[in-house]
């Protein structure tokens, strides 16, 4: 608090709080000075995740159930974040996301539909719920975690991809309609990250550590950046990607 | 819960196993881990040297990512935490805020939960005990799918089974242990050069009851008048209330080619350790965590000793034995001139509360050997003289101890075994190591 300036409390609500991006997300925020309110399913993970934030950061930090599916409870849970942050400045983290294995979504045409609605539906439902906060607040960030797997349709990923994709022009409307009041939107299109949802997957052997996720996003979020490849090797190797053409694409095996 | 296959092996790196490898990322995960096909074995850091914590034929849980401090009284230093909190986690915590692990390895990298199962010392054993000594209780994913909280109250055989007990009774999920006060993040290091054996010998007879850090480093290559020579290190904390700026670790950027570490690029480095303490001896503040764990800005450094890996050997002898014992393993070690870096000196204040603890009071010799033709036959000869001794090798850092060894050197090994017969019944946790050095639950030893 320099000059005697009253410098506003940020506030990041991250839904989806028990991913392992989420975490170091939340780990990243509340070392920079932010409070949390942790949003997801698993209450007793939540609950770990805060007690370790509020000992490691002595930042305010409160947990709430949350289900991405049950879209009636989506206002009740954008109140309660408005009512944490209070006087100051809400953020939206979200990280939320489900990615069955093609083979498994192929053969079963609910899970097709879980997944859009968990990576997709639900995306929508939250943040058209938080836009008119967002509007009075006239300041704020929100980051929505997508996926490069977004970019282009591939046959090992396509419903899940879509979804991702569906979310990435979702958040171009959005971040014209949040510009007008002073709010950025990013997009964080990370590659392939070490975490649960890719571990043991065929095919993947590694993948980058979530924290770089996490400091990429913070950045981006602090300078009110619009679309985030992390960790960065990921933009050019999308971009060759996305520069193929469909004629060659669809006869490639990835 | 997946399972992905990796080569997993200790930090020796000798023979990776491929094992089926899951890494639960919450508390809920972390019960689908019973349902590995076989047995299986949970892993920290991977920090330990040998074979504790792989399993051939058999799968690993690792810990990593349960890494939350659950809780934290500042009034008692007494803290939670899930079985993947490290080291590094609790200084960068709790130092700042006064309060230090209560025995630190040698690596920042560790975890509670590794740290517990091979029940760890460190520079302070004769004042403050082993880490062990310092837990209050654990919750213990046992063989039958439940999880019990264990303390020496609740159940005092599980309680000492688990403690040093390389990680055959269960998964640890967290555990509740007491932080030491720290007077400060930075220490008054005092170093000076010790000529012999019987110079390590008087230095640590004072200063084991005077200095609250102290260790010895010998020249494990000297012969002739070198024999035995090195440097003595105490440390008490200092004045300074100040923050240090943290350490850029560099890693060892690949593995380095075998020839590069022979007899006279090590005599080099020794010689350069040794010159580098004036013969007048030195005082310097360092910061704490710089001098706990020294290795810590070398990353990935086994890869120092090449592709086929090193052996770490690490004994202690009791008190009385000591002096000759020493002699004898460091006239082994200095006649073999396998390469070894500086060998490590500690003293050891008393037994650990576990069943397979490794300190008793006497005096510890730690070293690395490049794992060459011969090294195998020189860890047999360091064992007999072990053994002949009355000494014990430490687990956490043993790939080669012969069944035999291991029965005299931990006399509770059966009550240990009997623990296993009731938590354990089918041996579902193993690892190369308890197979190699024939640990059973009871009834399947009948």
């Amino acid at each position: 608090m320099s000059g005697g300036e009253l410098k506003m409390t940020e506030t990041w609500l991250v839904l989806g709080g028990s991913s392992a991006i989420a975490r170091s997300f939340a780990r990243a925020a509340a070392g920079d000075g932010a409070d949390l309110l942790l949003a997801g399913r698993d209450r007793d993970d939540l609950d770990l995740s805060a007690a370790d934030l509020r000992i490691r950061t002595q930042r305010r930090v409160e947990v709430v159930d949350f289900d991405a599916l049950d879209f009636d409870s989506h206002a009740g849970t954008i109140r309660r974040a408005k009512e944490f942050a209070g006087d100051g400045t809400l953020n939206i983290f979200l990280a939320f996301g489900f990615m069955p294995l093609q083979e498994e979504i192929n053969a079963s045409r609910d899970l097709a539909r879980r997944v859009v609605d968990i990576n997709y539906t639900a995306v929508v439902s939250l943040l058209q719920e938080a836009a008119p906060i967002f509007e009075a607040q006239k300041r704020g960030a929100v980051v929505v975690v997508g996926s490069v797997a977004g970019d282009r349709g591939r046959p090992k990923n396509y419903v899940y991809g879509s979804a991702k994709a569906a979310v990435a022009a979702f958040m171009q409307g959005y971040r014209g309609r949040m510009f007008r009041a002073g709010v950025t939107v990013t997009t964080v299109k990370p590659g392939i990250i070490d975490t649960a949802m890719t571990w043991g997957l065929p095919g993947v052997k590694g993948g980058a550590s979530p924290d770089i996720v996490a400091k990429d996003s913070l950045a981006a979020a602090k300078k009110g950046r619009e679309v985030i490849y992390t960790p960065w090797p990921w933009r050019y190797i999308m971009a060759i990607v996305k520069a193929i053409p469909e004629r060659v694409f669809k006869r490639l095996d990835f | 819960m997946r399972w992905k296959q990796l080569d997993l092996a200790g930090w020796g790196r000798v023979a990776p196993v491929p094992m089926p490898t899951a890494r639960p990322e919450r508390q809920a995960e972390l019960d689908g881990a019973l349902r590995a096909p076989g047995a299986l074995i949970a892993r920290g850091a991977g920090r330990s040297y040998g074979d504790c914590a792989v399993l051939t034929g058999g799968s690993a849980v690792l810990n990593e990512r349960l890494d939350r401090i659950v809780s934290f009284n500042a009034a008692t230093g007494e803290v939670v935490t899930e079985a993947g909190v490290t080291f590094a986690d609790l200084a960068a915590v709790f130092l700042p805020r006064g309060f230090m692990a209560p025995a630190s390895p040698g690596t920042a990298f560790a975890t509670i939960g590794g740290a517990i199962a091979a029940d760890v010392h460190g520079k302070n054993h004769d004042r403050h005990g082993s880490f062990g000594d310092h837990v209050r209780w654990f919750d213990l994913l046992t063989a039958d799918g439940q999880t019990r909280r264990v303390s020496p109250f609740s159940d005092p055989e599980l309680f000492a089974a688990t403690i040093g007990g390389m990680g055959l009774t269960g998964i640890i999920r967290r555990a509740c242990f007491t932080l030491l006060p720290a007077a400060s993040q930075y220490v008054r290091v005092h170093e000076r050069r010790v000529r012999d054996l019987e110079g390590f010998l008087a230095a640590f007879a004072e200063v084991r009851r005077t200095a609250t850090f102290s260790v010895g480093w010998i020249d494990a290559m000297g012969r002739g008048f070198d024999f035995a020579r090195g440097i003595m290190e105490t440390a008490e904390f200092a004045e300074n209330l100040g923050t240090p700026k943290p350490r850029r670790p560099r890693p060892v950027p690949f593995t380095l080619p075998t020839f590069a570490l022979n007899p006279l690029t090590v005599r080099l480095f020794n010689e350069f350790y040794y010159g580098r303490v004036p013969r007048s001896g030195r005082e310097r503040e360092r910061p704490f965590v710089e001098f706990l764990y020294p290795l810590d800005s070398l990353l990935d450094w086994y890869r120092i000793y090449g592709k086929p890996g090193f052996y770490q050997f690490q004994c202690v002898l009791p008190d009385a034995e000591a002096p000759k014992g020493l002699q004898r393993l460091l006239e082994e070690i200095t006649a073999a001139q396998g390469a070894s870096f500086l060998a490590v000196l500690k003293t050891l204040g008393g037994p650990g509360r576990g069943h397979l603890s490794f300190p008793i009071s006497g005096y510890t010799l730690a070293l690395d050997f490049p794992r060459r033709s011969g090294t195998e036959d020189l860890l047999a000869r360091l064992e007999r003289i072990t053994l002949d001794h009355g000494g014990r090798i430490y687990l956490a850092k043993d790939q080669t101890l012969s069944r035999a060894g291991f029965r005299a050197m931990y006399p509770r090994a059966s009550d240990f075994e009997a623990v296993l017969a009731r938590v354990d019944p089918q041996g579902r946790f193993a690892s190369d190591q308890s197979r190699r050095l024939g640990i059973l639950p009871q009834d399947l030893r009948a």
